[in-house]
């Protein structure tokens, strides 16, 4: 995940100038893959020419007092110090439980390799439901600490994880060759080859938590995107709102300039060059007991509190409170609108990462970079964005309509998408394609019974990476379901804003339970992965 | 490998059709209408399927904050989806009024209701009321330390101990009502005392209010009754350690809240929509109203609350009229002005 905004380490110029083929592909691109991939990233950028259009709209005035009022000082400060905070402490558990796991001799750590990750997979709406149900200190500040914490580290911990199984060991084995002690070992080799890993997981944790709703409006916790949602409550006005955005995407941008600033400086060298070594684990000692016991407890909290709650409040409730047929038919809806998007941004993402990986060049990179925009752009903003214009200048076209949400989603989740379809593109090489076009088979031919076969398993990782991120989307969804047709997460949220928390748990129960697959599917794969695949993208 | 690559094909267009077709579903058709609803999902749900039950209608039902829809339907202007706009309080529906958004309601339907809780132009129908109450923890504070005016809420005696759903849409009438006693520039201080009482936690609604107060997180707040009745249903009266207190009578705090319903004047459904605002305030309308877990008082004369709760008729409230509430955008400028939105 971590590559999300890397970037691609070789030039065009490090190519050696042997194969005439590879020359010309990647001085020349085909046009098609070309224009297809300038209208991806046209697509990605609409929602932020309309969020200027309407911020346009409401008005200088407007938006000037809005974002000099009082309130905005607690935003900022709330928003800020939390940020801070948890991307902080999800960088220290992330990181050290990636450690354990992966160069320690911790036992069932393959047991604990899936455990860690899944809370991943529940939605930060569920955890912040499972937690403050059941305690009034789990609330403000605190609570919010806590809540996004344990709902996020994941985040950190895949791509750290990832980083240390494919790591050197003999640059530790050097160091501690050359005298430094174990720890020194650790904070300067060890944690320097992770840094990149760290980096990238500590950039998603600060956008999800800019990003945040539905967590923090259980939590009573007043941040930026909470504000929007109030704003358009009571002010009778989608403009102002979506001028509000504007501070939000500033916000992003700033920390995505931040993590390019920082990650430009770093360089991870191999001893031998793709002489891929069994890393040699550390035997934990004493400590083994207490590391033991501090997994039991992160799990616990992560996992065990929020599905421990949803089934204590689902029998609190009763049976009379479960409605069978309204869980089918959002789950359904939920199902076709995550499988739908999770299906279109696939298709996206690919011409964008050929491009990238196959077309090394400055303004393949530059289009590449461009779609890295929409991250600064939480999912409320997109919404909003797409809603607005489509009933304001598209003459109502699309509006309220499952398409309008699924373009929306497929926007959102790019990001996603491009990480799994880059993978797996670098992974391809591309020697196999000329193989296959120098004994003549046609280029669609090449593409259908070379490329695809290569690209296959990559490509269901990115499906199952967005499907799980459409499954548990709350905020967007809010916005942009169509009338009459509730989703497992909007009825979830219908439900425990009313305080049904009898028949709100079965819904985040069945979401929980369904994320759990996809989940696994893309645990295993980055899991298989070569690391030399990994490394290159 | 031919084969897959179909079967990925399959599976996309199987997917794209999926969307189209729910697409589809949702659009309305002939012998239908879409209502756009700031009520509560229950009370709405019982609602409709009755009337679809009575006249065959089937009403496709969109749920969001009353204002948000309020906005929609102007942003939306004569594209608009919905037929019907049934809305939590009155403002909302004054705001679309004032825009030139609604239709005139039949006459037979608006007599069906008293005329100081209909829209004084006639342009939408009152369909249900509430009233704005204090909620207390008797274990956080006593009874006889609450205030009796809605003043007091300023109060520094008060700090810490306050929950306020500044975003909610109940709580403007309160804030119009004050600043419509004691002029603006009082109501301004008064919030600002208000803001500093209620510390950092933000309350998003007044079921999030009365939650708290409940489970003794925070000593008192203002709500509407319904809320604390709501709240008995669902959790049990075993689990219920809070407790409800008036306003003195007459008090500016102590508001009718009335929620009503309009036909939109671009509806191009507007004879059902008619008979929808109708079957509302119809005798069968209104008992369900009494009868459901809503707690919402009924308006029409003759049917009464069937829930153990105050009866209307008991109500001492401040009597400020529909108009004088207006469309809220007052409210929400004190509100600014006081750093609570």
């Amino acid at each position: 995940m971590a590559s999300v905004a890397s970037a691609p380490t070789t030039g065009p110029r490090s190519h050696p100038a042997g194969s005439a083929i590879v020359a010309a592909r990647r001085k020349a691109p085909s046009w098609i893959l070309l224009g297809i991939s300038c209208a991806v990233a046209l697509v990605l950028a609409a929602p932020l020419v309309f969020l200027l259009l309407e911020a346009r709209g409401a008005g200088a005035g407007t938006v000037a007092s809005l974002i000099w009022r009082p309130l905005t000082k607690t935003l900022l400060w709330n928003t800020v110090r939390l940020t801070v905070v948890v991307t902080l402490l999800c960088a220290i558990i992330g990181t050290v439980a990636a450690w354990f796991v992966e160069c320690t001799d911790l036992p069932f750590r393959r047991v604990w390799a899936v455990l860690v990750v899944i809370p991943f997979a529940i939605p930060d709406f569920v955890v912040s439901f499972g937690w403050s149900s059941l305690s009034t200190w789990v609330q403000g500040f605190r609570g919010a600490v806590l809540v996004m914490t344990l709902a996020v580290y994941p985040l950190v911990y895949l791509p750290v994880a990832a980083s240390f199984r494919s790591a050197d060991p003999g640059q530790e084995e050097a160091a501690r060759s050359l005298g430094l002690g174990r720890i020194q070992t650790f904070v300067r080799v060890t944690l320097r080859q992770a840094q990149g890993a760290i980096l990238g997981g500590c950039l998603l944790v600060t956008l999800v938590i800019l990003a945040e709703y539905g967590a923090f409006e259980i939590l009573g916790y007043q941040t930026f995107t909470t504000e929007i949602f109030t704003e358009l409550q009571v002010s009778f006005s989608v403009a102002t709102a979506c001028a509000l955005s504007l501070v939000l995407v500033v916000l992003g941008i700033f920390v995505l300039g931040g993590d390019l600033l920082v990650r430009g400086t770093g360089r991870v060298v191999r001893t031998g060059a793709f002489a891929q070594r069994a890393n040699r684990r550390h035997a934990l000692g004493h400590a083994r007991l207490p590391v033991l016991l501090a997994f039991v407890a992160l799990v616990g909290l992560a996992l065990g509190v929020p599905i421990g709650s949803s089934i204590y409040w689902m029998f609190q409730g009763g049976a009379a409170s479960i409605s069978g047929v309204s869980i089918l038919s959002a789950g359904w809806h939920t199902a076709i609108y995550s499988g739908s998007t999770a299906a279109l941004a696939t298709l996206m993402a690919l011409p964008v990462a050929l491009l990238a990986v196959r077309h090394d060049s400055r303004a393949a990179r530059l289009l590449e970079r461009s779609t890295y925009l929409v991250l600064a752009m939480p999912g409320l903003v997109i919404a909003l964005a797409l809603s607005y214009f489509a009933e304001r200048y598209a003459g109502g076209f699309g509006y309220q309509t499952a398409s309008l949400l699924v373009v929306a989603y497929s926007i959102l989740f790019f990001p996603l998408a491009l990480v799994g379809v880059r993978t797996s593109v670098a992974y391809a090489p591309v020697g196999l394609e000329e193989a296959a076009q120098s004994l003549g088979a046609r280029r669609l031919a090449v593409f259908r019974r070379v490329t695809l076969p290569l690209v296959g398993p990559g490509l269901a990782a990115a499906f199952c990476l967005v499907f799980l991120a459409g499954l548990t989307e709350l905020t967007a969804t809010l916005v942009l379901v169509p009338t009459g047709v509730q989703t497992l997460s909007t009825q979830f949220w219908a439900y425990q804003q009313n305080y049904s928390y009898g028949q709100a748990a079965p819904f985040a129960l069945v979401i929980i339970a369904v994320a759990a697959v996809p989940s696994y599917v893309i645990a295993r794969y980055f899991d298989r992965l070569p690391a030399h695949a990994r490394r290159s993208t | 490998m031919s084969r897959r690559w179909r079967a990925a094909v399959l599976v996309v267009a199987a997917l794209g059709l999926g969307v189209t077709l729910a697409g589809c579903g949702a659009s309305g058709s002939a012998n239908s209408i879409t209502l756009y609803s700031g009520q509560h999902v229950q009370t709405t749900q019982s609602l409709v399927a009755a009337f679809k039950k009575a006249t065959g209608i089937q009403v496709n039902v969109r749920s969001d904050g009353e204002n948000t829809l309020a906005d929609q339907i102007v942003t939306e202007g004569s594209n608009s989806p919905a037929d019907v706009i049934f809305a939590e309080n009155s403002p909302s529906l004054e705001f679309l009024e004032g825009r030139g958004m609604l239709g005139p309601v039949t006459p037979s339907t608006l007599a069906q209701v008293p005329s100081q809780y209909n829209s004084p132009k006639g342009d939408w129908v009152g369909v249900s009321t509430r009233v704005s109450v204090i909620i207390y923890n008797p274990s956080r504070i006593a009874a006889s330390q609450l205030p009796t005016t809605v003043l007091q809420l300023a109060d520094p005696r008060y700090t810490g101990k306050i929950a306020i759903a500044a975003a909610e849409t109940d709580f403007q009438p309160i804030i119009t009502s004050v600043a419509h006693t004691y002029g603006r520039a009082a109501a301004v201080a008064w919030l600002k005392g208000i803001a500093s009482n209620a510390g950092s936690r933000a309350y998003p609604n007044n079921e999030t209010v009365a939650n708290e107060v409940n489970r003794g997180s925070v000593a008192f707040g203002v709500i509407d009754q319904y809320y604390w009745y709501r709240m008995q249903a669902e959790i049990g009266k075993s689990k219920m350690h809070s407790q409800l207190a008036y306003f003195a009578p007459h008090d500016p705090g102590y508001v009718i809240d009335v929620s009503g319903a309009a036909v939109l004047k671009s509806s191009g459904h507007a004879a059902n929509a008619k008979r929808f605002l109708a079957f509302l305030v119809s005798r069968q309308g209104q008992q369900i109203i009494a009868h459901s877990t809503s707690f919402e008082y009924p308006i029409a004369p003759g049917v009464t609350t069937a829930q153990p709760e105050t009866p209307f008729s008991q109500l001492q409230p401040n009597p400020i009229s529909i108009a004088e509430l207006g469309d809220g955008s007052n409210a929400i400028e004190l509100l600014k002005q006081a750093g609570l939105l």
